[in-house]
C-alpha cells in the first residue's frame, strides 16, 4: 500500500495528493511519471505526472484533474489510506543542460507536470520565462510556486477572468519574436495546447519539446497502447517518452486515439458532476447501465 | 476387444497390441456454442476412468523417446506408471522432481511438437494424433493434486536446506523467474521476486486467457513459493524503481536473475497502424485478462465495443486474442494467416477449438495497409492474396504475395499478433548488460550475462518461446546460482 499522507483540492476539478513512495521519491528526475492503480483487481491503471518529491520524507506529489471514474475514485481517497498500486518513476527524464533562454508553457492541469521541469531548467542555468494558462480563473493552479522559479511568468485565461486575456500561444508568439529569441520551448497541456505551441513556434525553428499523456496500461513498453506517431515512426510514450520534438508528433493521431473510449469518460464525469458531487457508486452503477 | 474394466482390472498384464487397441481419449470440453460465450475453461479434463486408459495406452518402450522430447526431461514412462494403477500422488511426486508447474504445463505447452512428436505409440499408429495424449494426464495428475490439496490433503512440505545467509533476487515473476526462486530457495538461500505489475505470473496472467489457464492455477503456485518463503514485491520496475546493479551494490543480494519476458508487441509497419481499433494482442489481452475488462458490470478499464475483429498472425496469441474477442461480444472474427493451417504455430488443440467456436480463418492473406474512416478509426484492411513457394530457412515453405491480388474487407477492429520482441528497457538502463541486436540478453551456457552475478533467462533470452522453456532456462540458471553462492 502507498499511503496518502496529504490531500489539497487546488479548484473545482483539481486535487493534489502527497503519496508515500520512498523509492519513486529517490529515483524520479524531472519529466518522469507513475500509473496508479485504485483497487487492483477491478481498477483502471492511470498515468500521472510527478509534480513533486520530498525524497527526505519519501513522498511525491500527484496532481491530477478528475475527468473519469477512476480519477474521481482517486480523489474520493482520504488522507491516511493507501493507493494498492503505484509504479514508477516512469519514461525518460528531461535532458536537462543549460540552453539559455527558455520558455515553459503550462496548460490546465499540464502546470504541475511542468513544474519539476521548470524547477530542473532552472537551477541548470537557465532563463526560464513560464506561461501558465487555463480557462478561467478557477482552474489556474500552482502560480506561486511557478512565481518562485520563473524569472518572467506570464498568466493567461481564455475569459479575461485572471491575468492577460489571451490564450497561451499569444505571449509564446510575441517570445519567439523577440531577439534573441528563446532557444528552447517545453509545453505540457491538453494535446490541441500543444498542437498549438508546436505550430506557433514552429516558422521560428525554436525547439519545442512536449510531454505527451496518451493513455496507459503497463506503462513499460509491453502492451503499446500508448503508441504516437512522431516524424511518420511509431514510438511508445511510456518507454520513448513521453517527451518528444513537438514538431514532428502527429498530433491528430494523437489526439483521436486520446479519445478512443471518450463516451465512456464523458458519461462518467457527467454523471459525477450531475449529482453535484462524487457520488462514485452512482456513477459506476450509471456505466453499467451505459454497457460500458 | 477388452472392456475398460478389464482393461484397467490389471493394466500392468495387457500386452503391447491389447494397449495399442484402447483408443485416444478425447478431452472433454464446454459445447463450443456456450463457451464462446463465457470466460470459463474451455478443456474440463479428464475423468479418473479416461485418465487411467489414456495412460494403459502408453507401451512402456525401453526407448522412452518422450524424455527426450520433453524441454526438461520428465520421466513420462514412470509418470503414467503411476497413473494407470490410480497412484496419483505417486505421478505427481515424478513430475515435480523436474517440472514447478504441471497443472500448467499440461495446458499450454505445445505437446504434438515436444513428448507427444516421438512418441513410439504414435509412430506405430502412424499418426502423431494418436500418441500418448502425455499433456492432458500431466493436467489431470496435477489438478489431482491440487484437488487433494484444496481438500485439506497434508502434501509433504518441501524440503528446504538450512539457511545459508545468502540472498537472492529475482526480476520478473513469470514461469522463468518463478522456477528460479523455487530452486534457488530450496537450496537455503533467502529470494525476493521483483514484479513490475500488481500480480504475480508473467504473461500466465496478462497474456494467457482464464479460459485457456485458470487464473486460480497461477495463484495457486505463487502461494506455494511464499509458503517457502519467497517474498513478492510487486509494481516495482527494475531499471526504474530500483537500478539494476544497486540490488547488487546497495541492497545487499549476491545474485539477480533477470526474468523479465518478451513484452515488446510486434508491429507490421504498414499505414494505418496508429488508428483507433488497432491494438497489440499483448494490449487487448492485457485488458480484459489482467485488468479484467471482461466483466463489465465491475472493470473500470475499458474495452472497445469490436464487431467484426480481424486478428493478424497465427500463434497462440493469436488464437488467443481472436477467441477473446468472440466472449467480449464480436459479432465476426477473422484470422488473416499469411502461410496454411500447417504451418501455424499456435498449439494444434487451440487452433481446433478456435475453429469449432466459429473463428474464421483466411489462410495465405496477408494485410498491406488498414484504412480509417475518416475519423480516425479502423474501418477495414486491404490484404493480399500469397501463394507457398520454396521452403525457408526453418523448412516452412515462404509464402509469395500474388500481385494484383489485394481486397478490401471491412472491419471495426484489427489485433495485430504477430509476437513479441524482447523489451529493451533493462538493457537500457543498465550500462553493461551485453544484448544482442534484438535486445536479448547475451548468456553463456549456465545462463550467465556480460555481468558479474546477474543471470537470465526466459523469453528475455529467448526472444518470445514458451512457458517450458523458459522454465528449463530458470533451472539451468538456479543450478548455476547455487553452485556460485556455495563457492
Ligand atoms: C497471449 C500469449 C499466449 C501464449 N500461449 C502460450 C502457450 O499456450 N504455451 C506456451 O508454452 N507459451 C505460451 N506463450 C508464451 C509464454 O507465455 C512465454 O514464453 C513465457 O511466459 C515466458 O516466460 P518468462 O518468465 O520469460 O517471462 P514472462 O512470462 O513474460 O514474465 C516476465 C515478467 O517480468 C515482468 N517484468 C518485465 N520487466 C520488468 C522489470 N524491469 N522489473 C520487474 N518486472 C519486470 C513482467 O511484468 C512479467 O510479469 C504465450 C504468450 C502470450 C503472450
Ligand atoms: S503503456 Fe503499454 S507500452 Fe506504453
Amino acid at each position: 500500500m502507498f499511503t496518502i499522507t496529504g490531500k489539497r483540492q487546488l479548484s473545482a476539478e483539481v486535487y493534489r495528493i502527497e503519496v508515500e513512495a520512498p523509492l519513486i521519491a529517490r529515483q524520479r528526475q524531472a519529466g518522469q511519471f507513475v500509473i496508479v492503480q485504485t483497487d487492483i483487481e477491478w481498477g483502471e491503471r492511470i498515468p500521472l505526472t510527478i509534480a513533486d518529491a520530498d525524497p527526505a520524507a519519501g513522498t511525491i506529489s500527484l496532481i491530477f484533474q478528475t475527468v473519469g471514474a477512476s480519477t474521481h475514485r482517486l480523489a474520493d481517497l482520504a488522507v491516511g489510506s493507501g493507493i494498492p498500486a503505484v509504479l514508477g518513476p516512469l519514461g525518460n527524464p528531461t535532458h536537462i543542460d543549460k540552453f539559455g533562454k527558455v520558455v515553459c508553457v503550462g496548460g490546465g492541469i499540464g502546470v504541475a507536470p511542468m513544474h519539476p521541469i521548470a524547477q530542473a531548467l532552472k537551477r541548470a542555468g537557465n532563463h526560464v520565462t513560464i506561461i501558465i494558462g487555463a480557462r478561467n480563473r478557477e482552474l489556474i493552479i500552482m502560480e506561486e510556486e511557478m512565481g518562485t522559479i520563473a524569472d518572467d511568468l506570464i498568466v493567461v485565461t481564455d475569459d479575461g477572468s485572471y491575468g492577460r486575456k489571451a490564450l497561451v500561444t499569444e505571449p509564446l508568439k510575441e517570445l519567439c519574436q523577440m531577439d534573441p529569441k528563446p532557444d528552447l520551448v517545453v509545453a505540457i497541456g491538453p494535446p490541441i495546447m500543444m498542437k498549438f505551441c508546436a505550430e506557433t513556434t514552429r516558422p521560428f525553428g525554436v525547439h519545442t519539446l512536449a510531454s505527451l499523456n496518451t493513455i496507459m496500461i503497463d506503462g513499460t513498453g509491453m502492451c503499446g497502447g500508448c503508441r504516437v506517431e512522431v516524424a511518420g515512426a511509431t514510438k511508445f510514450v511510456c518507454v520513448d517518452g513521453p517527451e518528444f520534438d513537438a514538431h514532428l508528433v502527429d498530433w491528430n493521431s494523437m489526439m483521436s486515439r486520446l479519445r478512443a473510449y471518450k463516451s465512456a469518460e464523458d458519461s462518467a464525469h457527467a454523471a459525477v458532476h450531475a449529482e453535484g458531487g462524487c457520488r462514485l457508486d452512482q456513477v459506476v452503477a450509471d456505466l453499467k447501465k451505459g454497457g460500458l | 476387444m477388452l472392456s475398460n474394466a478389464e482393461i484397467l482390472r490389471d493394466p500392468s498384464s495387457l500386452g503391447p497390441r491389447e494397449r495399442m487397441a484402447i483408443a485416444v481419449q478425447d478431452m472433454p470440453c464446454q459445447e463450443p456454442a456456450i463457451r464462446a460465450t463465457n470466460m470459463e475453461e474451455v478443456a474440463l479434463g479428464y475423468s479418473e476412468e479416461q485418465a487411467r486408459l489414456e495412460a494403459a495406452r502408453c507401451l512402456q518402450c525401453k526407448t522412452a523417446p518422450c524424455i527426450a522430447g520433453c524441454p526438461v526431461g520428465i520421466d513420462i514412462p514412470g509418470f503414467l506408471a503411476e497413473t494407470v494403477v490410480g497412484r496419483y500422488a505417486e505421478a505427481a511426486a515424478i513430475i515435480r522432481l523436474t517440472n514447478l508447474l504441471p497443472a500448467i504445463c499440461g495446458r499450454v505447452c505445445p505437446q504434438e511438437v515436444q513428448c507427444q512428436a516421438p512418441c513410439t505409440l504414435g509412430k506405430a499408429l502412424k499418426s502423431v494424433d494418436k500418441a500418448v495424449q502425455i499433456g492432458r494426464l500431466e493436467r489431470f495428475v496435477a489438478d489431482r493434486e491440487r484437488e487433494a490439496i484444496a481438500g485439506g490433503a497434508v502434501v509433504a512440505a518441501v524440503s528446504l536446506a538450512p539457511a545459508t545467509g545468502k540472498r537472492v533476487a529475482v526480476v520478473g515473476s513469470g514461469p522463468a523467474g518463478l522456477t528460479v526462486a523455487a530452486d534457488v530457495r530450496r537450496a537455503g538461500h533467502e529470494v525476493v521476486i521483483f514484479e513490475a505489475f500488481q500480480k504475480v505470473g508473467g504473461v500466465m496472467v496478462y497474456g494467457i486467457p482464464e479460459f485457456r489457464l485458470p487464473k486460480a492455477i497461477v495463484r495457486e503456485e505463487a502461494a506455494k513459493l511464499e509458503a517457502m518463503g519467497v517474498r513478492f514485491e510487486l509494481n516495482t520496475l527494475v531499471g526504474r524503481t530500483r537500478p539494476l546493479q544497486a540490488l547488487l551494490d546497495e541492497e545487499g543480494f549476491d545474485a539477480v536473475f533477470v526474468g523479465v519476458g518478451a513484452g515488446l508487441p510486434k508491429f507490421m509497419n504498414i499505414p494505418g497502424e496508429i488508428l483507433v481499433g488497432v491494438f497489440s494482442a499483448n494490449e487487448y489481452l492485457t485488458r480484459a485478462n489482467l485488468m479484467k475488462a471482461w466483466d463489465r458490470q465491475k472493470a473500470a478499464t475499458p474495452l472497445y465495443p469490436s464487431q467484426r475483429v480481424a486478428v493478424l498472425g497465427g500463434g497462440n496469441v493469436a488464437m488467443d486474442a481472436a477467441r477473446m474477442a468472440l466472449r467480449l461480444g464480436a459479432a465476426e472474427v477473422h484470422v488473416l494467416y499469411r502461410r496454411t493451417r500447417a504451418e501455424m504455430p499456435a498449439r494444434a488443440e487451440e487452433v481446433g477449438h478456435a475453429m469449432e467456436e466459429g473463428i474464421q480463418f483466411q489462410f495465405l492473406t496477408n494485410p498491406v495497409e488498414i484504412y480509417g474512416n475518416g475519423e480516425g478509426r479502423v474501418a477495414g484492411v486491404v490484404a493480399q492474396a500469397y501463394q507457398l513457394g520454396e521452403p525457408d530457412e526453418s523448412g516452412r515453405r515462404r509464402p509469395v504475395a500474388i500481385p494484383g491480388s489485394e481486397r478490401k474487407q471491412d472491419f471495426d477492429t484489427v489485433i495485430v499478433a504477430l509476437g513479441n520482441e524482447s523489451n529493451p528497457l533493462l538493457a537500457k538502463t543498465t550500462p553493461g548488460l551485453k544484448v544482442d541486436k534484438w535486445s536479448h540478453i547475451l548468456v553463456d551456457g549456465e545462463q550467465r550475462t556480460s555481468m558479474d552475478r546477474i543471470w537470465a533467462g526466459g523469453d528475455i533470452v529467448l526472444g518470445a518461446a514458451t512457458v517450458i522453456l523458459a522454465m528449463g532456462e530458470g533451472r539451468r540458471a538456479a543450478v548455476s546460482i547455487n553452485r556460485f553462492l556455495a563457492g
